[in-house]
């Protein structure tokens, strides 16, 4: 009897882009031609974490052998020698880009053996597709644990215990959100998933959505009985219509099965999903706004409290969650709370999923234990290209900040990057090499939050439009000494005074620059123009710019929210 | 299983019949300035389709994000005439359906091009000269980022983050055809491939 085969082709969509589809159809009609029973074809989530800029990626599994980068007409040889013949094609193993190593097994590929993969661990070891396969890795098992032998209250005594808490950036404990929302009295309460991963940056949500999405829909069933809910909602950027898809069907398929529904698995309790789809709005991430949306108003965030657990979605208690934190909760289940506070520090438990861009050799998605030091993460995504140096790495984009090189040996966990100026954020990890401009990148992050500020108060929708003109003044030459206090003040003014979390850390970017890069700053003021040439190659082409003169004191044009709609200086 | 909204009519229901009684609708809609290229739309069979769309939601006004999403994937954008019948239909004010419009970036009030150009501006693109590319397509295009070629045959628009960093600078065609790392150079190769 022949061992059965799987292969599975990455149809994420960096793979995608680079012809993961023909290569797909190529394996169909050799694998057909040949007439191998034994051998299933899949799709898969990404499996190429870091290695997306090489892919089409393929595994064969139950070895993990590992080709990258190939062809269609590399198909029918691997069809051909591989799954019909057994001897594995060597010379279209994944090759090391730098190295030149070659690795026959994904487990051998230095990219994958130094990460711990929590969150990760199904993407592009499982069709996203079929619930079979999760079923098969162990999948929906917490949840009948959960619905058989657990009250609610010890679901989130166990979420407590594992020390969990929030990967949207604020890092708030869950198992405390969720027993506050335990707590408020009403009939109808709901729990959300946030899933609008606007951060500039950042694919780590986009990334579980599309390669594991059943992990968050179970996660989204325990969190919903722990906390007496009956109803959930996915609110999903409309930029990402894969994650959509592949989660509309994993919800189909969950209740087909029995998972979503009324009376899940005979034990009473009731609960279903639907997909709500954003518009295009960062500030929507921010969970009061979210809230609006989803109700179809404008995104505009309210003062906190009342608290969502208390007044969320139609007035109700509303459990409001990140991807990554509901993808955790079905293992946690599975292996123990105090599994998960193992593999952490004693304040941030567990792992962190970070998509590792910019200046790096190898783009893609790290998840390593917190506590992990930042220049680790830098060496497992093999280090700066073309010998250059790191000069600072950037978390928590629009809300973080830049550390310089000699801050690196700090360590991946939510008070220790607070500490320092910069934030955890929700996944986005920048690496910059010396021929990165730091006024650039606060400038660049600022004129993020301008175009996302709601408008709604004037801290954020006036502070962010100074700040942007500010810093153009100085990157193009025309900067003074003062500038630099101004900026500060204004800077702290709007971290200070803002309604909501977009204006309250969108000053951290030029905070932290001022901080550790003030030297460039003065140069830029000094020599009247950017010393590294970045900033005036920029300057002329910002969208929104064209025509446009911001009136000081008054409202863009449009009115109140039209720096939404690039009516920023 | 249903779709469940908030809000909606019977929570409106007072302010719909006052509404109603203020405004006729229709002379609104015909009062509309209309824009060169609204001049062949077909209004008629438009606004049936868009009562169509809305009946599928029950005229929830919780619904209004998800019907202009269809109602933008039918007509292509959202004209101020259409707006004032999703008002009507939902029993909103036009003001608030403006409001809404307004806020969210994927709508918008122009038609898109028949090639339709999203190029990624997200951090990791932007290390890479995302910046330049956008400057070289409009260059090349003759508009700014958020405009439409005379021809109608390109339209331009940044968007923050298309999640495929490690390609960057990424841009996509028709949310269909993905460029990646895409150079100043080849910007004119790109645009050949779809001017017939």
């Amino acid at each position: 009897m022949v061992t059965p085969h799987r292969v599975l082709v990455c149809h994420e969509t960096p793979c995608v882009a680079r012809g993961a589809v023909g290569l797909h159809a190529a394996f169909r009609r050799e694998i057909d031609r040949l007439g191998l029973d034994h051998v299933s074809l899949e799709i898969s989530g990404c499996h190429g974490h870091g290695l997306c800029s090489q892919g089409p990626s393929v595994v064969v599994e139950p070895s993990g052998f590992f080709y990258n980068g190939i062809q269609p007409p590399d198909a029918e040889v691997i069809v051909r020698e591989h799954l019909s013949g057994g001897r594995p094609v060597q010379h279209l193993f994944h090759r090391d880009p730098v190295t030149g190593r070659t690795a026959a097994r994904y487990a051998d590929v230095d990219f994958f053996r130094r990460q711990r993969r929590v969150a990760l661990r199904n993407c592009g070891r499982i069709n996203p597709e079929k619930i079979e396969h999760y079923v098969d890795r162990g999948g929906y098992g917490a949840l009948q644990l959960v619905l058989s032998t657990m009250r609610p209250e010890d679901v989130i005594e166990l979420v407590e215990d594992s020390g969990l808490r929030g990967r949207g950036g604020a890092g708030f404990p869950t198992g405390r959100k969720w027993r506050f929302a335990r707590r408020s009295s009403s009939d109808v309460k709901y729990v959300v998933c946030n899933a609008d991963e606007g951060n500039p940056g950042a694919f780590t949500d986009r990334s579980v959505l599309e390669g594991d999405p059943h992990a968050v829909v179970e996660g989204m069933i325990i969190a919903g009985y722990a906390v007496g809910a009956r109803r959930g909602y996915l609110y999903i950027r409309a930029e990402y219509p894969l994650a959509v898809r592949r989660v509309q069907k994993a919800i189909e398929d969950a209740r087909d099965k029995g998972f979503l529904g009324s009376d899940l698995l005979g034990s009473g309790f009731s609960f279903d999903l639907e997909i709500k789809e954003g518009a295009g709005a960062f500030v929507c991430g921010e969970e009061t706004a979210l809230l609006a949306s989803i109700q179809s108003r404008r995104g505009m965030p309210r003062p906190r409290p009342p608290f969502p657990t208390d007044v969320g979605l139609g007035g109700k208690p509303t459990v409001i969650n990140n991807v990554k934190t509901l993808a955790f909760v079905p293992v946690i289940v599975d292996r123990g709370p105090g599994w998960f506070s193992s593999l952490g520090t004693p304040q941030s438990a567990g792992t962190a999923v970070f998509a590792l861009t910019g200046n790096i050799r190898y783009s893609g998605l790290v998840e390593v234990p917190m506590g992990t030091p930042l220049a680790e993460i830098i060496d497992i995504g093999g280090g700066i290209p073309d010998g250059r140096k790191v000069k600072a790495v950037h978390t928590g984009g629009p809300a973080g900040g830049s550390l310089p090189a000699d801050r690196l040996d700090a360590p991946v966990d939510y008070e220790a990057l607070q500490e320092l100026g910069s934030t955890m954020g929700s996944g986005g990890m920048l690496v910059l090499d010396e021929d990165a401009c730091m006024v650039d990148v606060a400038r660049f992050f600022m004129d993020f939050a301008c175009s996302e500020s709601c408008g709604q108060c004037a801290p954020c929708r006036l502070g962010t439009g100074q700040m942007v003109r500010i810093l153009t003044r100085i990157a193009t030459g025309r900067g003074a000494r003062e500038d630099l206090v101004l900026l500060r003040e204004v800077a702290d003014t709007v971290k200070h005074a803002s309604l909501c979390g977009l204006g309250q850390t969108c000053s951290n970017p030029v905070l932290a620059t001022l901080e550790y890069f003030k030297e460039e700053y003065l140069a830029h003021i000094r020599e009247g123009k950017c010393p590294l040439g970045v900033c005036e190659v920029r300057a002329s082409v910002r969208p929104g710019e064209q025509g446009r003169e911001f009136q000081p004191g008054g409202l863009p044009a449009g009115g109140v929210g039209a720096n939404l709609k690039g009516g920023c200086p | 299983m249903d779709k469940q909204g908030f809000g909606g009519p019977s929570e409106d229901g007072e302010r719909t019949a006052w509404y109603e009684r203020q405004i006729d609708w229709d002379a609104v809609g015909d009062r509309q300035e209309s824009a060169d290229y609204e001049e062949d739309i077909d209004w008629d069979a438009v606004e049936e389709k868009v009562d169509e769309i809305i009946n599928e939601y029950d005229g929830d006004s919780g619904a209004l994000i998800e019907v202009l999403h269809e109602v933008q994937e039918l007509v292509g954008y959202l004209p101020q005439r259409v707006q004032v019948r999703v008002a009507d239909r939902l029993g909103l004010s036009v003001s608030e359906v403006y409001s809404v419009v307004t806020f969210y970036s994927l709508f918008s009030l122009k038609p898109k091009g028949e090639n339709h150009i999203t190029v990624c501006k997200g951090t990791a693109c932007y290390v890479r000269g995302a910046a330049q590319l956008i400057e070289e397509l409009e260059n090349q295009l003759g508009i700014s980022v958020g405009d439409t070629t005379s021809d109608g045959k390109f339209s331009l628009e940044v968007v923050r983050c298309l999640g495929a960093c490690g390609l960057g600078p990424v841009a996509m065609v028709n949310n269909e055809d993905v460029f990646a790392r895409i150079t100043v150079d080849q910007v004119s190769d790109m645009l050949q491939q779809y001017e017939d």
